[in-house]
């Protein structure tokens, strides 16, 4: 924050010319005010759910329902560490697994999506071929389908080829980014000016020279945005992985919590594992938020790029 | 050399073309031909005509279903983007440090997964042992079932609006972001207050990515699953096989192997998203400059 040089300025003024501006500044003080109170109780808000899964995550089963200290305070049993180590070894360490399925998942499905996103945006931006303006508008349309459109057939052609079950399943459906690529053109379109690709093109640069040497480094904040958004997207994702993966060993932590949800509230004694939902989804938040917050100022910036004319 | 170059739109198109085919267009067409077909014990795959599209049409379950997403959209669109815009424009007035950690702290539920997202809230709505039982007790009042059939939309709304509040105001906080600040003091010069410049200069200027995220909150809530999904098992029966569409047609083709109906459910739906979202680009059409 810098100062700022209005009170030099007030110095100057007359005396009736001051009290106006003391006024004025008093007034925009007390709305300030009010305008931070809100802020603090929206901020409350949405902290309220994490702050519950940050303590929730400490707790024994047992310490979630009769804790000492209330369901939004710690228990005066500690149990964060028992229940990392019960994770680590719940059921052979499946825990473990879900952690690295749900990592492949996102990096190998974002990744692709990423590419192909830059690849179709920047020839929808920049080159006037035949078919373009109906190729978009039908990619416009598709952002429209809902996801069980899609899955149940996807699943049923999947199952024919023997392909559910397998990490494919869940990789290769995600290499679809409509979304990607509409952000990439509308990027792409401002972006990169047509006579920059004219200039290297009088230089005699083939067109796949000039993309990577020119185009590409010039959409880095948009490659950077679509590689987020769908990383983000492919570590969330539950429709897809519910729906084609029945093997433990390859669901991806969403799933899998959610299983042990479902395990526990149609429960046996011995399988209740509330500890381990609790603790389990707080551990699986962590790299998000972390990734949040080192990226802030990509995503800050990117996450606006499909709304700006 | 502009016919030439051209070609090389197809060129760097091809690869994400190849997936929209296989993974889009195949099991779009798929399912549409599953649609217009039945299974049946003795006959096998027979052709139905439009017999599941009628049959959806009368579906009580079905059409109960598409009332209660329309229901939520009615709800979470204009809450969620109510909410987003306020929070977008206070942002945008105040920079302090304070207001920078809300901003951080609003968005951080996109983060979330929302299958956690729900589960965090299933544990919070809890009769047996969620904060509002202690909060109740403490007032010898009997804590409100957040779970039963009739709070569940309301505590559904709230999940939903938790989880995306923050994405649609960081949206609608860069476009604000964007503007120049010539346009303010003009604003100021011409005697406008605060409140006038950010309803009379900043709102207008930002319609267009209003409306953004008013389709992307339309077509996700009439998709609506991954919460009601979550919950079911937390809330008795209060949601069932059919609460939404997208959770029916999941139910009716894995739990039920009817992948013909199920198919023609998901095409009705998808029709119904597509009216939706043509109508509402349509009626706000002027607004958006999308012409």
């Amino acid at each position: 924050m810098t100062t700022s040089p209005a009170p030099l300025l007030d110095e100057a003024v007359t005396a009736s010319g001051r009290t106006k501006q003391r006024v004025n500044r008093k007034a925009k003080g007390e709305r300030s005010v009010g305008l931070h109170i809100l802020l603090a109780v929206a901020s409350l808000y949405f902290l309220l759910p994490l702050w519950w899964l940050i303590v929730a995550g400490t707790k024994s089963t047992q310490g979630l329902f009769t804790g000492s200290g209330g369901p939004l305070w710690f228990d005066k049993n500690f149990a964060l560490f028992d229940n990392l180590q019960q994770l680590a070894t719940y059921n052979n360490g499946i825990y473990l697994r879900w952690l690295g399925n749900s990592f492949l998942y996102a990096t190998a499905g974002g990744l692709g999506a990423t590419i192909l996103a830059v690849l179709a945006g920047y020839a929808f931006a920049k080159y006037r071929f035949r078919g373009r303006t109906i190729s978009f508008m039908i990619l416009l349309a598709s952002v429209m389908v809902p996801a069980t459109a899609l899955v149940i057939p996807t699943y049923v052609l999947f199952n024919n080829l023997g392909l559910t079950n397998t990490i494919w399943a869940v990789i290769l459906p995600s290499l679809l980014s409509p979304f990607g690529v509409y952000l990439m053109r509308v990027y792409v379109q401002d972006a990169i000016p047509d006579e920059l690709l004219d200039a290297a093109r009088v230089d005699g640069s083939g067109e796949i020279r000039t993309f990577f040497t020119i185009a590409l480094p010039l959409m880095r904040p948009a490659v950077v945005t679509v590689l987020l958004l769908s990383v983000v997207g492919g570590w969330n994702n539950y429709f897809l992985p519910l729906a084609m993966i029945s093997d433990q060993t390859l669901l991806p932590v969403t799933v899998g919590l959610n299983a042990w949800q479902v395990q526990s509230n149609s429960a046996t004694a011995n399988s209740l594992v509330w500890n381990l939902v609790t603790s389990g989804s707080l551990v699986s938040v962590i790299p998000l938020i972390i990734s949040f917050l080192l990226l802030q100022k990509y995503w800050q910036g990117g996450l606006s790029l499909g709304s700006l004319k | 050399m502009e016919r030439k170059n051209a070609r090389f739109g197809w060129v760097f198109l091809a690869p994400f073309a190849v997936v929209f085919l296989v993974f889009l267009v195949l099991p779009l067409c798929y399912a549409f031909w599953m649609s217009l077909h039945t299974n049946t014990l003795a006959g096998g795959e027979q052709f139905a005509g439009l017999e599941n599209y009628t049959k959806a049409f009368s579906d009580q379950r079905f059409l109960s279903g598409m009332a209660r997403v329309a229901g939520f959209a009615l709800v979470f669109v204009p809450l969620q983007i109510g909410l987003a815009l306020v929070f977008a424009l206070i942002l945008d007035d105040v920079r302090t440090r304070l207001s920078r950690f809300s901003r951080l702290l609003i968005f951080a539920p996109y983060a979330i997964p929302g299958v956690i997202g729900a589960l965090m809230w299933g544990f919070l709505y809890s009769p047996s042992f969620g904060p509002l039982v202690s909060f109740f007790d403490f007032l010898h009042l009997q804590a409100p079932d957040l779970l039963n059939r009739d709070s569940i939309f309301w505590s559904l709304t709230n999940i939903v609006t938790w989880q995306w509040t923050g994405y649609y105001m960081i949206i609608i906080y860069a476009s604000l972001q964007s503007i120049d600040p010539s346009i303010y003091e003009a604003a100021r010069i011409d005697g406008a207050s605060k409140l006038q410049t950010a309803l009379q200069v900043k709102v207008p200027i930002v319609t267009s990515s209003l409306v953004l995220t008013m389709v992307f909150a339309l077509i996700g809530t009439l998709q609506f699953f991954t919460e009601p999904q979550v919950l079911a098992p937390l809330a008795g029966n209060a949601i069932d096989a059919a609460y939404t569409p997208n959770l029916y047609a999941y139910n009716l083709a894995f739990s039920y192997q009817q992948f013909n109906y199920a198919s023609a459910i998901s095409f009705a739906l998808g029709l119904m998203v597509f009216l939706a979202s043509i109508i509402f680009l349509i009626a706000t059409r002027k607004k958006s400059g999308l012409n």
